[in-house]
């Protein structure tokens, strides 16, 4: 298996290798969406390294033998095993590849993402997003270098660890992806679900945005704005534009850090009417792509360039999907408007 | 959501001091009486928004009449009956009267399967009958001569031995007249509840499976194409169209004066000739739109003001010399209208509930060229008719001083339609005896205190409803005629707490413009409207459409999402806010406002005006 992959070259169906988070962006770059480039490192260079580590003292036995019930054990494994797995050197053709990819995404050292993509994370039924990790305006190859091993090292936190053993999930099936990619200079972003997070209603779209990168909207930190947007009409039938105090932007020496907003922006809209459509357009192409309502996570540039960063299936109303039927047809027609002249509705 | 907040009773309602007696020239029974507390009512602002001249009340009383016959006893529909209506301060309060008792209901809903499932097994048929009845009725009405008195019966009369005299056909006329009148109203009422039921079924459907599904997204799935509304706009379309073809179009300006620009066609030959030609086919029939809604006098037609299509001409022939093509692509609308029904249906999960959606809109689409094709005939054309009519009466009784030194025709509104046959008894009476009418000196003093009484009254807001709330609004004439639910009457209860700078109504169509307001009252002041600016009116309907070329969004006091405005809205993709109750008082002309046709709500962005056109007067 190759260390490095392009998202042009995998899809969905390569989940086990390039994790979730990989396989997704693979699977949108190849239907023609416009995702900010970017490769993955896949479970193999992961693999080969965790054979390296093993080659030198144990690391899955380790694992495997821990009483997640025990905090202190646990919390003792979790600190050695993350620090071997950001110090100890990688295997230099890993490395090489990692190092060659990154030239030829930033060959001006331009900033990138770098976040952790979990086999098992993002997959419909088996979500346990947040116990991995994502670093924003990462900056020079040493410190996307890094930040790979961060990631990687994240499957050995303490919540990872005893997440597995209460799961009682084999250890040789773990691995990790790590997604670098292109960063967008967002002039705002945020997320967008196909269906109505409200009403479960599919035919209109939920649009949320704030100035800035997407992280604070995520994050919950900044109350967005949010629109509703008819799917297949372009109405827009509700603008809750609010008060965005703060925006999160680059900071000088690469992560990102806050910045206050001024008055004058913090209330204004942070999407245009056009804006809007253009997200609604590539919304209702991903749900097209998909066949089913999608939670995307989207960026605009500051050229006003529409990206896509993530986009996965919504689970919480198509859980509740096929049930009865709004009404059933009738033998004669006209008996349906009995429903307005036959009494209570 | 109520609190302790409640509407007043009927007997809380004074009557303005020094309007009493115009107050008690309504006939009695539509007079509040202490046993009315009782009930509930709203005010019928949808249909009445201003108070009524006493004539004008037949286009109320008349209408309630059809509409009550229709819903008890013609279609008998199971849980409602027809709608009582009181007049007070010269406002129309309506309330309905519900079924309650289960077994009446149950019997009630065995007749209505009978009578309605067969209107709408048949309405192809019935409806091309309609059609030919309405026709028939405009031809009665257009037939029905101009009351005159000669100073002498012409020979003829003597020499055919007719045996009856001129001044009998007066009181012939008039009761003929407002026969027609009721006729109408019983041919408008015959489809419109059953029309508007199929319409609501798939509408109520559409919400439940789309919760937030937009009014305007169902109402565009249902809207007809070929419907007679659209046709007086095309019509002026086609007048500028031939006016560039026959090369008179330089004659057309914006300002033009426009007996001077017929004169100048008459005079310029053949082409001229030919262009007066086409207009005169399109005045008939399809200039008989009314500017207003057909429930007053004074909303007049195309064909008594051509100013409207006139205003509309220029901007059309510049588009047409432009190359632009300005004609309705029908095909187009038709294939987009299928697209949006077809997209919908594609998100319904079952199968049975896609089954469903085709039953309903099947229907809908069926009933739905009457519910937009009427109001042609009946609020427009024959309304038109009929009110021109009184006005022959009104010109007649004012040359025969019954309106003082100073009378107009137009005073006769001010008299109800009794005291009106009342006044032509007495000059039929005059004529014949030779001596003097008493009219004269009696009518003056009561038309002063009537114009003076709507003046008072108009400076006066009325309550939105009256009485206890009812728990739930059941009644399928007073949801789908009048919008009128349970959330509206909360929210009407509420009002005077929220921001007086917003103003809510019907999304109509979607989209956000800010503009400068023109809040323009009536017809003649479409010449005040600039390219970009913001209409604000009363009521819109077709007769406004030529002026949406101008318009950067359209604001009114009166109609719900499916009203004509609302319709063509749409059609123009204009952003437009139908309904707000109160745009044209709350609004001050030149007002930034911002208009967002998505929500249906419309700000006002400053308080003072500052771009005020004035209008000369006419």
């Amino acid at each position: 298996m190759n260390s490095v992959v392009w998202f042009s070259e995998v899809g969905i169906a390569d989940r086990p290798t390039v994790g979730g988070k990989g396989g997704s962006l693979g699977e949108l770059t190849q239907a023609g969406i416009q995702v900010p480039p970017g490769f993955v490192v896949t479970t193999g260079a992961f693999e080969q390294f965790l054979e390296a580590l093993e080659a030198r003292e144990p690391v899955r036995a380790k694992v495997s033998g821990i009483n997640p019930d025990d905090l202190g054990a646990v919390t003792k494994v979790s600190e050695e095993l993350r620090r071997r797995v950001i110090e100890e050197p990688l295997p230099s053709a890993v490395e090489q590849a990692i190092r060659d990819a990154y030239r030829e995404l930033s060959p001006g050292e331009e900033p990138v993402a770098v976040r952790s993509s979990a086999t098992t994370e993002d997959a419909e039924d088996a979500s346990f997003a947040g116990l991995q990790d994502t670093f924003l305006w990462v900056l020079g190859a040493d410190q996307m270098i890094e930040r790979v091993r961060e990631c990687w090292g994240s499957l050995y936190s303490v919540e990872s660890i005893c997440y597995r053993r209460k799961q009682g999930l084999p250890e040789d099936g773990v691995a990790m992806a790590v997604v670098v990619q292109r960063m967008v200079d967002a002039m705002c972003a945020g997320v967008m679900f196909t269906r109505s997070p409200l009403t479960g209603d599919k035919s209109v779209i939920t649009i949320e945005g704030a100035w800035g990168l997407g992280s604070a909207v995520v994050s919950g930190e900044v109350t967005p704005d949010r629109w509703v947007i008819g799917k297949i009409t372009g109405e827009i039938s509700v603008r809750d534009i609010s008060d965005k105090h703060a925006r999160q932007v680059p900071a000088p020496g690469g992560g990102i850090h806050e910045v206050a907003n001024e008055e004058a922006i913090a209330k204004q809209p942070c999407l245009t009417d056009e804006q809007l459509m253009a997200l609604r357009e590539v919304g209702r192409r991903i749900e097209r792509h998909y066949g089913k309502p999608q939670d995307i996570e989207w960026a605009l540039d500051q050229d006003g360039q529409v990206f896509l960063l993530q986009s996965r299936p919504e689970t919480v109303w198509s859980a509740k999907d096929a049930a009865a039927p709004v009404k059933p047809p009738e033998d004669n027609p006209l008996k349906h408007v009995m429903s307005i002249f036959g009494g209570k509705r | 959501m109520t609190d302790a907040k409640s509407f007043p009773l009927p007997s809380d309602l004074k009557v303005v001091p020094g309007t009493e007696g115009a107050q008690a020239a309504y006939p009695y029974y539509t007079q509040f009486v202490p046993e009315d507390d009782q009930k509930f009512w709203f005010y019928n602002s949808m249909h009445f928004p201003e108070p009524m001249h006493h004539f004008d009340m037949i286009t109320a009383e008349a209408a309630y009449v059809a509409l009550g016959a229709f819903n008890t006893r013609v279609h008998v529909l199971p849980t409602a009956k027809g709608i009582e209506h009181r007049i007070i301060n010269g406002r129309v309060y309506i309330g309905g009267v519900a079924v309650t008792d289960p077994a009446e209901i149950e019997e009630r809903i065995g007749e209505f399967q009978q009578r309605a499932f067969y209107y709408y097994e048949h309405w192809e048929r019935l409806y091309d009958q309609w059609k030919e009845k309405m026709k028939a009725l405009i031809a009665e009405a257009q037939a029905l001569p101009k009351p005159e008195l000669p100073a002498y019966e012409p020979l003829e009369t003597t020499h055919t031995g007719k045996g009856v005299a001129s001044n009998h056909a007066l009181l012939d006329i008039y009761q003929r007249q407002v026969e027609g009148y009721h006729r109408m109203w019983h041919h408008h009422f015959e489809f419109l509840l059953l029309g508007y039921g199929a319409y609501m079924t798939f509408f109520d459907f559409c919400k439940k499976a789309f919760p937030e599904i937009s009014d305007q997204a169902i109402s565009r799935m249902v809207a007809g194409m070929e419907a007679e509304i659209f046709r007086p706009d095309e019509e002026v379309k086609r007048l500028a169209r031939r006016a560039v073809e026959l090369g008179v179009d330089q004659h057309f300006k914006d300002g033009m004066d426009i007996d001077t620009v017929l004169a100048e066609l008459d005079a310029v030959g053949n082409s001229g000739k030919a262009w007066l030609e086409e207009l005169e086919t399109s005045r008939n029939p399809w200039f008989n739109v009314s500017s207003g809604d057909g429930f007053y006098h004074y909303h007049r037609s195309w064909n008594d003001d051509l100013a409207m299509p006139f205003a509309a001409l220029p901007g059309y022939i510049e588009k047409i010399r432009a190359g632009t093509n300005i004609e309705r692509p029908t095909e187009q609308l038709v294939r987009e209208r299928d697209q949006l029904v077809a997209d919908y249906r594609e998100l319904l999960d079952t199968e049975e509930d896609k089954a469903t959606y085709d039953q309903m809109i099947g229907l809908a689409h069926r009933v739905f060229p009457y519910v937009e094709g009427h109001k042609f005939y009946c609020e427009h054309w024959y309304t038109n008719l009929f009110f021109n009519k009184i006005r022959e009466f009104g010109a007649l009784l004012a040359e025969h001083g019954f309106f003082g030194p100073e009378g107009r025709e137009e005073d006769i509104f001010h008299l109800t339609q009794y005291e009106v046959e009342s006044a032509i008894i007495d000059l039929m009476l005059a004529w014949g005896s030779g001596a003097d009418a008493r009219g004269p000196k009696h009518w003056p003093a009561v038309v002063a205190e009537r114009k003076a009484a709507i003046a008072e009254w108009a400076q006066h807001s009325t309550s939105p409803a009256l009485g206890a709330v009812p728990d739930v609004i059941d009644d399928p004439a007073i949801v789908m005629l009048w919008g009128i639910t349970r959330e509206n009457l909360d929210s009407w209860l509420s009002d005077g707490s929220e921001d007086t700078n917003e103003l809510k109504g019907f999304a109509a169509c979607s989209g956000v413009v800010e503009g400068t307001a023109r809040v323009v009252k009536s017809v003649e002041e479409i010449g005040r409207i600039q390219q970009g600016d913001i209409l604000v009116c009363q009521v819109t309907n077709p007769t406004w459409s030529p002026i949406f070329q101008r318009i950067s969004a359209a604001v009114s006091d009166i109609g719900g999402s499916m009203s004509h405005m609302a319709i063509v809205a749409r059609e123009y993709d204009l952003p437009a806010v139908v309904g707000t109750g109160k745009a044209t008082q709350r609004i001050k002309d030149g007002q930034r406002i911002r208009v967002d046709g998505g929500r249906g709500v419309v700000t006002i962005l400053e308080d003072e005006a500052r771009d005020e056109r004035v209008l000369e007067e006419a």
